[in-house]
């Protein structure tokens, strides 16, 4: 029903595209190294990709309203220093200190949506600033120092027993299902595409875009402290350094997802596919003996041969459901 | 016909076809040293003629001659080799770029690219001279400008090339008096130096003292060439308005309650407005609407009919006098800040630009009607009711006869009436008591176009107020039970729709732009 209502979200054969390229890629990378398919190799991926997961979909969401975060990594950093800090230096308990984390993730965002909307500054600006000091302010609550918590966080990122998978992994699963949900099935998503297609049109409406866009850039700013929670949990240290660049692999992992930068189409699922794309290649790469420059290299060409097809893909796919008679003729 | 040996321009039979015609036979001459107005109502052709003789549009039939030769401009660029050049309305100039960068944008640097900023600037201070600008800096940015200055740089900008013709698309729209005066300086030093001018205005005052001769068209005919100093504004507005004839319901297809004559007495005041204004764009509208009837708002284009209705709609707020409504029995002062406003209060607006303000242009059908009405389609929980809205969707678009492929069909494969259609829906569903249409009519077929005349009276029968403007005089007649027309962003005149002409309109139409009732001028001009 969703989707005859709702043709932007992806047609499941765009996702499955997705899951052609990512096969084709394990299959490439089994066949050229015996190391490649094996429960280290998973299980290092399943360590790695949560806290992108969380932060893709973040991404995902802003870039549907035609906006952009350049924060989230900075404010991963910030709150999972706050975590850190507040865990050893206040002895907090995990839950009180995740829960401060993810309020300094949400206030962070809230602020770069609101004063981004409210003043109509493009959100490249504000959240360039929210990276800046962000990332002051990570340095200040740790006083640059790297703090260890140890086996206090560390179960967020260990398997659970008979389950072999992480509770972190887990979480972030159900964050791409929830936020999948909000997207194709909600009010709040059809704002978001809604805003997304045409901010003027949303507005006449009688949509409050302020509103909407501020929270969205809220909701991105509590996913990069729960990236935060996730990646404290795996390396059992808080960072002030950490996350640098992160943002850019987050949008790199939208896009190739398919989601539009100019805003009003995208799939959280199919970011979800673009994350795992990135992560089996980056793993796969290491493998075969790849320098890190040349990972990089490849990497990046990879994101813009995916942009590039996605942007013949939509003339074509248009053109093949056109070709019926009738159908916009009358155009 | 013969071509007098002073003629510069002349068209013969001159035919212009869109989707109808707008240009029918056309024989229109411009005399070498002679200032030629151009008169007539919304849509009579007047942006037409020019256009094609400034090579923007080429023309289905007949012929042009310039000089005596042939002329087939088939670009802008052409029409300006050949000295024929347009100021249009909307301003053609850089704003971050210096008036001296704008003014010789063509030749800014010598060959190698390189600029001379002497050079620049005396060309530019040479060209400001010729419009009395001299105490203009060359080196200023044109944003830094007011509006009007930029009017004048612009003209300054086409005079500073060879011209042989020149046309003027209601140039002193944004000038103040003084600025005016100079332009007719320069206008009159034009004619002293052969060069041909037409001039488009809707400003009797201005014509009859700049212009030599005035052609006046109606519906793309040419009805009449006269002499500026013996055409008054009565004789003006007959010729603009056609034969005298009460207006006969259109076509029969729109069904009126009962007859011509017996228009059911008005229901109850629906909102109220008081001395209701905005800067630069209307002021002091008092009026009321009333339940069961359509107010159709006339007037040119320009004379601030959809800033009224926009806000109204709190697209742009007021920011003189207020709006009130029955529902707190008139006691307070409303005026609107965000659409969201207004719908609370039960209006909705269907704009006139719908591709860039009102639809989702790559979205569904269901997803454009469904947007606005949406905080009562979920289930409590923010999760989106998709039965409810297919049903509601399904049943509109029979109602409006929206042809579709399904509700999940993009609205940008869709032709511009049912475009229109789905926009209209996306209000019924809705169901406001108070409905505004900014021009419902406009590029839209003829069956979608009588649709939606059907579904507008239909809205008032139902006990909704409904306002439309439109620009279209037959249409606005056959809709409304009373017209009220802006001029100049005045109130100029209330009518009975039933008994009022088409003169009558045109009349109020013209009431505030003739001097001595000098309405409000738009006050973007910043600078004195």
């Amino acid at each position: 029903m969703s989707r005859t209502i709702l043709p932007a979200i992806r047609l499941p054969w765009n996702s499955l595209g997705l899951v052609a390229v990512l096969l084709i890629l394990v299959l490439f990378f089994s066949s050229q190294s015996e190391y490649f398919f094996s429960g280290v190799t998973f299980r290092t991926l399943a360590n790695q990709i949560p806290t992108l997961t969380v932060i893709a979909v973040g991404t995902t969401f802003v870039l549907l309203i035609a906006g952009i975060d350049l924060s989230v990594g900075s404010v991963m950093a910030l709150c999972a220093a706050v975590m850190g800090v507040l865990m050893t230096d206040a002895d907090w308990p995990l839950f009180a200190a995740i829960a401060a984390s993810l309020l300094t993730g949400l206030a962070c965002g809230a602020a770069s949506g609101f004063v981004s909307a409210r003043w109509a500054i493009p959100s490249f600006v504000v959240t360039l600033g929210m990276l800046e000091m962000a990332r002051g302010g990570a340095y200040l609550v740790t006083d640059s120092q790297t703090r260890y918590l140890g086996a206090a966080v560390g179960r967020i990122g260990e398997p659970l027993a008979g389950l072999g998978v992480s509770p972190a992994l887990l979480a972030a699963l159900a964050v791409v299902a929830l936020a999948q949900f909000v997207l194709v099935r909600t009010v709040f998503g059809r704002y978001m595409i809604a805003i997304g297609s045409n901010e003027e049109a949303a507005r006449l409406s009688g949509l409050h875009t302020v509103r909407w866009k501020a929270l969205v850039f809220a909701l991105a700013g509590l996913l990069a402290a729960l990236g935060g929670v996730f990646q404290l949990g795996y390396l059992q240290t808080a960072d002030p350094n950490a996350g640098i660049g992160l943002e850019l692999s987050a949008i790199a992992a939208v896009v190739i997802g398919g989601t539009s930068l100019s805003g009003g189409r995208g799939s959280v699922i199919n970011s979800f596919l673009g994350v795992l794309i990135i992560a089996v290649m980056q793993t796969g790469l290491a493998q075969l003996g790849i320098s890190e420059p040349g990972k990089r290299i490849i990497t990046g060409a990879v994101i813009v041969a995916a942009v590039l097809f996605d942007q013949y893909r939509e003339p074509l796919a248009r053109r093949l459901s056109r070709w019926r008679p009738d159908a916009g003729a009358e155009q | 016909m013969h071509t007098p040996p002073s003629a510069l321009l002349a068209t013969r039979g001159l035919d212009k076809q869109f989707a109808a015609p707008v240009l029918r036979g056309v024989d229109f001459t411009l005399n070498r040293g002679e200032i030629h107005a151009l008169m007539g109502s919304n849509g009579a052709g007047k942006s037409t003629l020019c256009n094609i003789i400034a090579g923007i549009h080429q023309p289905s039939g007949g012929s042009l001659l310039l000089e005596g030769g042939r002329y087939q401009p088939a670009s802008i660029r052409d029409a300006e080799a050949a000295g024929v050049r347009m100021v249009m309305q909307e301003l053609n100039l850089f704003p971050n770029l210096s008036i001296a960068e704008n003014l010789c944008f063509r030749q800014l640097g010598n060959r190698a690219g390189i600029i001379n900023r002497h050079t620049l600037r005396a060309r530019a201070r040479e060209a400001l001279a010729r419009l009395q600008l001299d105490d203009l800096d060359p080196d200023l940015p044109v944003a830094a400008l007011g509006v009007g200055k930029q009017q004048l740089v612009e003209i300054a900008r086409v005079l500073a090339q060879p011209v042989k013709l020149l046309i003027l698309d209601e140039p002193t729209a944004a000038l103040t008096d003084p600025q005016i005066d100079q332009l007719f300086l320069q206008l009159d030093a034009l004619r002293q130096s052969g060069v041909g001018v037409i001039y488009i205005s809707h400003r009797m005052s201005e014509i009859q003292r700049v212009a030599d001769r005035v052609s006046v068209l109606r519906d793309g005919v040419l009805v009449a060439t006269e002499t500026a100093r013996d055409l008054d504004i009565d004789r003006l507005v007959h010729l603009m308005a056609g034969p005298a004839m009460v207006h006969v319901p259109a076509t029969g297809a729109t069904p009126r309650p009962s007859g011509a004559k017996s228009r059911p007495p008005p229901g109850a005041v629906a909102l109220r407005l008081e001395a209701f204004g905005r800067r630069g764009a209307f002021s002091d509208i008092n009026l009321e609407l009333h339940r069961g009837e359509v107010l159709g708002i006339g007037g040119l284009i320009g004379a601030g009919r959809t800033e009224l209705l926009r806000a109204l709609f709190g697209a742009d707020s007021a920011d003189s006098g207020w709006l009130r409504l029955p529902a707190d029995g008139f006691s307070h002062r409303h005026r609107f800040r965000s659409p969201r406003q207004a719908i609370a209060a039960g209006i909705g607006l269907v704009v006139e630009d719908r591709k860039g303000q009102g639809l989702l242009l790559d979205k569904s059908i269901a997803m454009n009607i469904s947007l606005g009405k949406l905080p009562q389609l979920h289930n409590g929980l923010g999760v989106v009711d998709d039965t409810a809205i297919t049903r509601n969707c399904e049943q509109l678009c029979d109602t409006l006869e929206v042809k579709r492929d399904s509700l999940a069909q993009a609205v940008n494969q869709l032709s511009g009436g049912n475009q229109q259609k789905v926009l209209i829906a996306r209000w019924l569903l809705q169901d406001l008591d108070i409905v505004l249409f900014d021009e419902p009519g406009r590029g839209v077929d003829a069956r979608a176009k009588l649709r939606i005349q059907q579904l507008i009276r239909e809205l008032a029968a139902r006990g909704k107020a409904v306002v439309v403007v439109s620009s279209e005089t037959e249409e606005l007649l056959a809709l409304s039970d009373r017209v009220i027309v802006l001029s100049n962003g005045r109130l100029a005149g209330e009518f009975d729709a039933n008994t009022v002409t088409e003169e009558d309109l045109l009349a109020a139409s013209f009431r505030y732009y003739s001097q001595g009732q000098q309405g409000r001028r738009p006050a973007v001009e910043t600078s004195p």
